[in-house]
């Protein structure tokens, strides 16, 4: 049984740099926001698409499309455009949230391969079979709010592969069904492609320390000895019942390299990595690791052991400089 | 046509005492629908799958459209177990919020909730074909994404948007009332019960931000599209007000005579406001950050 790893690649460098460090594939954006990481300065436009297909195929590895957000009427031929462009450039795999242009992919390009983005929210066996008898979804990528043993329970009753998060930012939410960030600002990752979008955040020093807000709301206050992250709203601290904490989640990082002899044994298809906004040099980093994870935990099986200078490595570069099994590990919720 | 007034489903765990006596009031407000049912956590358990059954024929032998609303967040075989018996019940229509209510559905009419996301023509006919007979719009969506969505023909479905009440915003395998209280989940004692209008949470600086409930997290200010009544025709079929603890009724009935012609918009919103729990928003239907109000003359 394989378990592929699927590594972020937000530009060119980063696409070539996680196949040179043993990716089985990377997914990638096109420089607009049909895809949930819309940021400036991201992403592929139509040649570097090709050149990256290109280098990928070349050394036998496979190139996935994120095309995740959710078209609206008036911009959907943007997003169908998107479809037509993945089949021209020989795309392996598109990545897709909306049913509505799952259908079109599906209809238009009957040989494509459709894969079921995080976004589109499905965390069961039916809502994952549904998407499969209509538009022949071959693999899901499950939203990081289950236990190993509900994963596990949902690959058993279908024939769709599960692709899980490995390792990156942890939404704590239910991708494709949380709209604080365009509650604050207006924009979503389903409308616009984007969370806490760079544009909103402002950081301000104050008397009282370091603040960080998100079109004027304060997130976040940070004493001249604490670390500020990126200010993403579910991340900040707020005050309930006048006690102040991460009242939703601590800015942490997915890590579950220990699961990966779990993973193998119930059939998990593929392991991935967040981070297409990250540097090449993380991406560089984090493959190394997880391509030699993966390979150890293949040898050994049940003798595998995370290595620790594999764990440090990964929480150096880690969001917080932390990790979490999340969701993964019941006592998370 | 008129439009119509549905009340949305119970979205805070009540006591079976305050849930009983709520949908005893609701069977003499000028609603039209009800929805039924918890959607939020399915480790809430004063209203069996039996009551709400119970309440929904009550409901109906008042007059009431009834409607059993599904979980959106679906976990376990557990969770299907509950949905397949709702979605099999044979006398009510469900609301889908989940796929996978929409595929037990089967072909028998139902209701596209809110946590669908239908954000475009396309994937409003995938949902038609499948057998919506109506369909609520996302509550991030703004008026011109709706009308943008029903141009240039109106499709053969009913339109319903959320009109009234605190945002769902977010939901979570997390409970965050559990961790306020620094239980996890399994043990949560429900203390969410102690909450019948979700945990306040405000920012460092004393601004009210967001609702914790269970793992669902809301607006704190409360969307209110009572101003917009005047012009919605051809846009919205059906207005959604969701419940809060106190004076639904009022509210129900408020926006009743302003859809009816029986108030103007300046003295509807005097009258309205005493009765929010928290200040207005009605940002997302103006194609702004939802947070943000700009209708009617009352800050």
């Amino acid at each position: 049984m394989s378990l592929e790893l699927i590594c972020p690649a937000g530009n060119l460098p980063a696409l070539k740099t996680a196949i040179d460090h043993g990716a089985d594939a990377v997914y990638m954006g096109f420089r607009d926001n049909t895809n949930a990481r819309a940021f400036p300065g991201l992403n592929f436009d139509p040649a570097a698409t090709l050149e990256g297909v290109r280098y990928a195929h070349a050394r036998q590895r496979k190139v996935l499309l994120a095309l995740n957000t959710y078209p609206q009427t008036a911009t959907w031929g943007r997003w169908q455009q998107a479809v037509d462009q993945a089949a021209e450039a020989g795309i392996d795999a598109v990545i897709l949230a909306d049913p509505g242009l799952m259908r079109y992919a599906c209809t238009t390009y009957p040989n494509m391969r459709l894969h079921l983005s995080v976004q589109g929210s499905a965390t069961n066996y039916e809502a994952i079979n549904y998407y499969h008898e209509h538009f022949g979804i071959q693999r899901a990528v499950l939203p990081r709010v289950l236990s190993l043993a509900q994963v596990e329970q949902v690959v058993k009753n279908t024939p769709v592969e599960i692709e899980l998060f490995g390792f990156g930012g942890l939404c704590v939410m239910v991708e494709g069904r949380c709209v604080l960030s365009s509650y604050a600002t207006g924009e979503s990752p389903n409308t616009a492609g984007v969370c806490s979008p760079a544009k909103a955040v402002k950081w301000t020093q104050t008397a009282q320390g370091l603040e960080s807000r998100l079109n004027n709301i304060l997130l976040d206050r940070y004493a001249a000895d604490e670390k500020a992250g990126y200010p993403t709203l579910c991340k900040g601290r707020f005050e309930v019942n006048d006690e102040t904490y991460y009242a939703l989640e601590e800015p942490t990082s997915l890590n579950t390299l220990e699961l990966l002899p779990e993973m193998l044994d119930m059939g998990i298809a593929a392991v991935k990595i967040e981070g297409r906004q990250r540097s090449p040099a993380y991406v560089a980093q984090v493959t190394k690791v997880w391509r030699a994870a993966i390979d150890s935990a293949k040898r050994k099986g049940r003798d595998f052991a995370v290595q620790p200078q594999w764990t440090a490595q990964l929480d150096g570069v880690a969001e917080g400089q932390q990790h979490t099994l999340g969701a993964y590990h019941r006592p998370w919720k | 046509m008129t439009m119509k007034l549905s009340l949305g489903p119970v979205l805070y765990y009540w006591s079976r005492e305050k849930l009983l006596e709520f949908y005893a009031e609701a069977a003499t407000w000028p609603v039209d629908i009800v929805y039924l049912g918890e959607t939020v956590c399915s480790r809430r358990h004063t209203f069996r799958t039996g009551d709400w059954l119970d309440t929904a024929k009550m409901l109906a032998q008042s007059g009431k459209e009834v409607v059993l609303s599904t979980q959106a967040l679906i976990e376990s075989e557990s969770d299907l177990k509950t949905l397949r018996r709702l979605a099999g019940n044979g006398l009510f229509r469900i609301e889908a919020n989940d796929m996978a209510a929409v595929r037990l559905a089967a072909g028998m009419p139902f209701v596209a909730g809110p946590h669908i996301n239908i954000y475009n023509r396309h994937t409003l006919a995938v949902l038609m074909q499948a057998g919506a007979m109506r369909w609520v719009m996302p509550v991030e969506m703004s008026r011109q994404m709706l009308e943008e969505l029903l141009q240039p023909d109106l499709p053969e479905i009913e339109t319903e948007v959320f009109a009234y009440g605190r945002l769902p915003l977010a939901f979570s395998a997390r409970c965050f009332t559990a961790r306020h209280h620094n239980l996890p989940k399994d043990n949560c004692q429900f203390l969410c019960m102690d909450a019948p209008y979700g945990l306040p949470l405000k920012t460092r600086e004393g601004e009210d931000f967001l609702a914790l409930n269970g793992t669902q997290t809301q607006s704190a200010r409360v969307y209110n599209l009572l101003a917009e009544t005047g012009n919605l025709s051809g846009l919205a079929d059906v207005l959604r007000i969701s419940p809060q603890p106190e004076n639904t009724g009022t509210v129900a009935r408020i926006f009743h005579a302003r859809l009816n012609g029986n108030s103007d918009s300046d003295e509807a919103l005097a009258e309205i406001r005493p009765l929010l729990p928290e200040a207005p928003c009605d940002g997302y239907w103006h194609g702004r950050a939802g947070i943000e109000y700009s209708a009617g003359s009352i800050k």
